[in-house]
This record gives C-alpha cells, sequence and structure tokens, in this order.
C-alpha cells in the first residue's frame, strides 16, 4: 500500500508527528508563529480521546501539561520566544522534578515583542539556559517539514526516555514554509514510553537511583502514591535540605543527559561534503538550506567547503566540532542572531581555528550569497 | 473517641513547619475530615499547592500530592484534572498564592467551572517570606513592606471567584473549626469549581505588628466578625460594617467544564471517519 502522502506546513507537520508519538494532552496559548500546531491538535486529539486546552497564559499552559503528565500522559505545548521566556519558570520545575514534556518553540526575533511575523534563530541559548539553576538541556533543530514530524516524534521519545523537557525549536520559515511530507507507517519510527515503576507501591519512590539516572515514573491515580515538589527534593521525593542529597541529586539530573552514552543516544548532526572540507559552515534550521546550497556553488568553483549541520543542538556535538576545528581553517557560523552559537563554537574548538560569525537579525532569511562571500573572504 | 488523623498523615512527615498559633493546622484537620467523610480514596486524590505556609500542607498528608510553583496550583491541577477526570482533585494555598501571583489562574478556573475544590487560607499576609503585605491585607494594616500602613484595596476572595464563575463559594475561619470539614465536604460534592475561603491567623508575621497581644485575641477577632449568611439577611448595612460573611455564600448549576469537553470529543468522535 502506497504510504499517506501531503502537503504540509511545518507547524501542521509538528502536530501531526505528536499524534504520531501519542500525544494525549495539549497545553497552549496563542502565539505567532506558532498557531498552527495548536489548531491542528485542537481538531485531532479528540479524536483520539485526548485532550486540549487553550489556558490564561503561557505559564498556566506549561503547568497544564506538567500536570497532565504526571497522570501518565504524553503531552506537548508549542509557542514561540516570548512565550519561552515566560515558561522559564516551570521548564526549570520540569527539570527538577522530572517531568517528561515537549515544548515547541517557533523561533521569531527579539528581545521582546520583536517581529512576531518574521523568522528568527534567537531562542537558542534560551532553550539551553532558560530557567535559574542549573540544569541539562535537550533541544532539537529540524530544517524540513518532513524533519520537524520525525523530530517531533524523537522529543517525546527523549522527554520520556530521559523524564524530562525536551524542546524542538524550529524558526517560522521552516514553521510556515510547506513541502512534501511522506507519513511514516505505525511501527515504522519508534515510539517510546516513559518507564514505570515495578516495585511496590509501599517500596516505590519516585527520585529512586537503584534503577539507572533516570528513575522510573508512576502516574497519579495509578495505585502509586507520591509527592512531587519543585523543592530540592531527596529519592523519596521529600523537600531536603542535606548538602549530600542536594548535590547528588543534581549532578544526576545533568549527567543522566550529558554522560557519554546519553550523548551518543541523544546526539544526531548531518555532514555534508565535510571529509575534504576547508572551510566549515556550521548551520542549523532554515539557515542550513542557504549553507548547502553555498556549499554547492562553492564546490563548482572548486573550493573545498562542507556542511555540519546539528539536528540536535544541545546537548551540544562538542567531540565533532572540536574534531573539525583541527581539520579545517575556518568555521563560518551563520544564524539568525548575532552569534549565539557562534560562541558555542568557539568554546569548543578552543582556538584550533578562526570562528566567523554571520549574524542577521532583520527578518529576513539568511541567504547563500552572504555565506559564498563570507567563505571566499577567508579561502 | 477522638477522630484518627494518623491514617492520613504520611509517617514520618510531622511535625510541620507551621508557627505556634498557626490557623493552617486546624484547616488541614478540616480538609482530612472533610475528604474521610466523603469517602475520597487516596490514590484517586490529588491534592494541589503552590508555594507559601499554606502550600506545604499536600506534604503531610497521605494522598497523590503536587507541591507546585509560586501561583500556579489552579493551572497544574486543571492539567491533573482534564487528563485524569476520575481523580478528585484539591487545590490549597493561602492568599498571596492564590490571588496576587496566582490570580489569573485563579480566576480561569473558576470561569471554566472545572470540576476541583480550591481551599484558599487566607492569613492577610505573606508569612513564608517574613510578613510583607498581601492583596488581602486590610487597608491601613501593617506589614513588613507597609510600615505606614497598608495604602492597597484589598481583594474579597469569595467575591472574586463568584465574579469569575465559580459555581460553589463558601467562607468560613479558623475559629469556626468544624465548619471547615462541612464546607470543604460540600465543596468536594460539588460538580463544578468550589472555592472555600478560610480566614486565618498568622500571629508571627501579622499578629505582633498588629498590636495583637496573642493568638485568643486573633481567633476572638475571626470569631466576632463572623456573620453566618442567614443572620447577615436580617442585619442592617450599619450593623454590618467591618464584619465579613460565613457559610455557603453562592451555589449554582452550571456546565462544568469536564462534561463540556467530553461533547467536544464526542462531536470530534462522531464526525471522525
Amino acid at each position: 500500500m502506497a504510504k499517506k502522502v501531503a502537503l504540509l506546513q511545518g507547524n501542521e507537520a509538528c502536530a501531526h508527528g505528536a499524534l504520531y508519538a501519542g500525544a494525549k494532552f495539549f497545553g497552549g496559548y496563542p502565539i505567532t508563529p506558532s498557531t498552527e500546531v495548536a489548531e491542528v491538535l485542537s481538531i485531532e486529539l479528540p479524536k483520539v480521546g485526548g485532550k486540549f486546552i487553550q489556558m490564561e497564559d503561557e505559564i498556566a499552559a506549561m503547568a497544564s501539561i506538567i500536570g497532565a503528565s504526571l497522570t501518565g500522559a504524553k503531552v506537548i505545548t508549542a509557542t514561540s520566544g516570548p512565550g519561552v521566556s515566560l515558561k522559564q519558570e516551570l521548564i526549570g520545575y520540569a527539570c527538577i522534578a522530572e517531568v517528561p514534556c515537549v515544548i515547541i518553540n517557533v523561533m521569531r526575533g527579539g528581545p521582546s515583542t520583536g517581529m512576531p511575523t518574521g523568522p528568527g534563530q534567537s531562542d537558542v541559548m534560551q532553550a539551553r539556559w532558560g530557567t535559574h539553576g542549573d540544569h541539562a538541556a535537550i533541544a532539537l533543530v529540524p530544517a524540513s517539514c518532513q524533519e520537524i514530524f520525525t523530530e517531533t516524534v524523537r522529543a517525546f521519545n527523549l522527554a520520556e526516555k530521559y523524564r524530562m523537557p525536551v524542546q524542538v525549536l524550529y524558526d517560522e520559515i521552516v514553521g510556515h514554509m510547506r513541502e512534501r511530507i511522506v507519513f511514516p507507517e505505525p511501527g515504522e519510527l519508534e515510539v517510546i514510553d516513559r518507564a514505570k515503576p515495578t516495585v511496590p507501591p509501599e517500596q516505590y519512590k519516585p527520585y529512586d537511583t537503584s534503577f539507572g539516572d533516570v528513575p522510573p515514573l508512576a502516574a497519579f491515580g495509578s495505585e502509586y502514591r507520591f509527592h512531587v515538589t519543585g523543592l530540592n527534593k531527596a529519592q523519596d521525593g521529600f523537600p531536603t535540605t542535606k548538602a549530600e542529597y542536594v548535590d547528588a541529586e543534581e549532578r544526576r539530573q545533568i549527567s543522566k543527559v550529558e554522560n557519554e552514552k546519553a550523548r551518543a543516544d541523544i546526539e544526531s548532526n548531518e555532514e555534508y561534503l565535510t571529509e575534504d572540507a576547508e572551510v566549515l559552515i556550521f548551520a542549523y534550521g532554515s539557515t542550513s538550506r542557504s549553507a548547502r546550497y553555498a556549499v554547492n556553488e562553492l564546490r563548482k568553483e572548486g573550493i573545498k567547503a562542507g556542511l555540519f549541520r546539528p539536528i540536535t543542538l544541545w546537548p551540544f556535538p562538542e567531540k565533532r566540532v572540536a574534531l573539525l576545528g583541527k581539520q579545517v581553517k575556518a568555521i563560518i557560523v551563520p544564524e539568525m542572531n548575532l552569534g549565539q552559537m557562534n560562541l558555542e563554537v568557539e568554546r569548543v574548538v578552543k582556538g584550533t581555528c578562526p570562528v566567523i560569525s554571520i549574524g542577521r537579525v532583520d527578518g529576513e532569511p539568511l541567504n547563500p550569497g552572504q555565506i559564498i562571500a563570507q567563505v571566499k573572504e577567508v579561502k | 473517641m477522638a477522630y484518627d488523623y494518623e491514617k492520613s498523615i504520611r509517617p514520618g512527615k510531622l511535625p510541620h513547619i507551621w508557627c505556634p498559633g498557626c490557623g493552617h493546622g486546624i484547616v488541614m484537620k478540616g480538609l482530612i475530615r472533610a475528604m474521610d467523610s466523603c469517602g475520597l480514596e487516596k490514590n484517586n486524590t490529588a491534592l494541589v499547592s503552590g508555594i507559601g505556609c499554606a502550600s506545604r500542607l499536600p506534604g503531610y498528608v497521605d494522598m497523590c500530592t503536587l507541591h507546585t510553583a509560586h501561583g500556579r496550583a489552579a493551572a497544574f491541577a486543571t492539567g491533573v484534572k482534564m487528563a485524569k477526570p476520575e481523580m478528585t482533585v484539591i487545590c490549597l494555598g493561602g492568599d498571596g498564592d492564590g490571588t496576587a501571583i496566582g490570580g489569573n489562574h485563579f480566576i480561569h478556573a473558576c470561569r471554566r467551572n472545572i470540576d476541583m475544590t480550591y481551599v484558599i487560607m487566607n492569613n492577610f499576609i505573606y508569612g513564608m517570606t517574613g510578613g510583607q503585605f498581601s492583596p488581602c491585607t486590610p487597608t491601613g494594616m501593617k506589614a513588613s513592606t507597609t510600615p505606614y500602613g497598608n495604602p492597597d484595596p484589598t481583594f474579597d476572595i469569595s467575591k472574586l471567584a463568584i465574579g469569575a464563575g465559580a459555581t460553589f463559594v463558601a467562607r468560613t475561619t479558623a475559629f469556626h473549626a468544624t465548619q471547615i470539614d462541612k464546607l470543604i465536604a460540600e465543596g468536594i460534592k460539588h460538580k463544578g469549581m468550589a472555592v472555600i475561603e478560610v480566614l486565618d491567623d498568622c500571629p508571627t508575621t501579622y499578629g505582633r505588628r498588629n498590636k495583637f497581644r496573642s493568638v485568643v485575641d486573633m481567633m476572638k477577632k475571626l470569631k466576632e466578625n463572623a456573620v453566618p449568611v442567614q443572620a447577615a439577611s436580617k442585619m442592617t448595612a450599619e450593623q454590618l460594617q467591618g464584619k465579613f460573611l460565613t457559610g455557603v455564600l453562592y451555589k449554582e448549576d452550571k456546565p462544568e467544564y469536564i462534561e463540556q469537553y467530553a461533547k467536544v470529543i464526542a462531536k470530534a468522535q462522531g464526525q471522525a471517519s
């Protein structure tokens, strides 16, 4: 049987990816340019017995998905940069309480209201650091409509597997672009559900590390009864100020994502003509599409350019980028902000090659011509 | 025989953090008796709170408990209830938590008329942070941030709840201990958003700044100024000056949110091929 094919907008593809992953709850608040995600889910979720609720504000939307997730549901919200700014408080809550949830951020510029209908990539550092306190972050940056579908599914998988919030960031260009989508068959893509406890209810501890870095999470309304708090807590979930518990829990919640095994599982990159590259372009989202075009044009002229495209932005692909930094003469980082990921690339290559930022924040896409000109300058 | 609270308290979690003379413990006992009288199952009941002294309550009670962020209890609870409607959901918190930082969530939970019970402990002050004025601190009274007397007008929480659309609204005080469980139980049984405002005392950060010589003085004031709604109807405006009404202030049957959304699901599934 032929697979189902459709011409979908990025935001629509995201909603369908969420349904494929088994999302059963959406709590949101209207914000451009992400509203189509909510609109499609308001139609589709009740069809599968799921729930859609438009909350009174961005913070409430985040609160509602955390509450719903604690009953065992797979949950999602969609917003843009200003919405994430408001959600930061409870993103931290989901980090410390270790509650799986997916946050879609269709990026525009900023700060503040900025240009609501223009594209931007200015939330990449917000996705990493946006809440108070130390915490790990997972953020995915798809660059096409099909990839928005598959990465939304993967975001659910990672949220459930690592028991934490996962952000999917794509700029307004990819969010509102229409492309051909091939719907994967059920079972074709992996779908992961959170680990549930196997111990008798009276022995259950929601942060029991004897089951590894990611303790199983029971559901409210099941035979397991437990306490959840945003305070630092011991393994039984109750607040503590004992230094050794607080320290161990904070470190575990970061290492569960940043240990080597987890990184290998979470990281995902695409490399294009990097084997013999002398100049590397590090680009993500819609900017990577301009970068790929630039690489092809440069290659026609005999210039050995290559593209490194992170699909998982956080945790950052430190090892591979550091290695490429030793291989190439320069790394160019085009992005629709004023050099946010450029800083991270610089940090990782540790001065082994120059790292050059091309920033654009005027609401226009970063075009191949800008990248080609910059490559020729360093060549 | 004395009522057995032990069966509802988590082993090893007492003593609580509340100061001697604080009314929150009275409310906790009332809540426990109310939940018991309604026959609520521990595994099927969620207690959701925000931040503050009152919001520490769920940690002591052996139920599914969710201690959220400041002001956010109603929004978290809405997610819990929507995702698992068969659970009984009870929000707990203080006046600052519920009507200042959480005011938006509070009024919208009321507007939706979602089937939850919100017990709001109004002690007129931010106690945990040391006694700053809240939206419920009476005008003219002293708090650590109103050293010259509070210039702000106050919220009437019950009126706010009624105005926002809650369909069961009741008020009592920490002095009227036996009324607390009756009103909470009635709220739990009510289909829709029930708000029970319990006027409470904070001797540590409110009483001592406002010339209450003892907890007894604060309790006396709660007792003396409480007027049951039935009695109020026979009183003049003059007689009611400085008093507050207690009992069931408002009750209405109106479509409940979860039931309304069930209709959405039915419609969506009817349209699905």
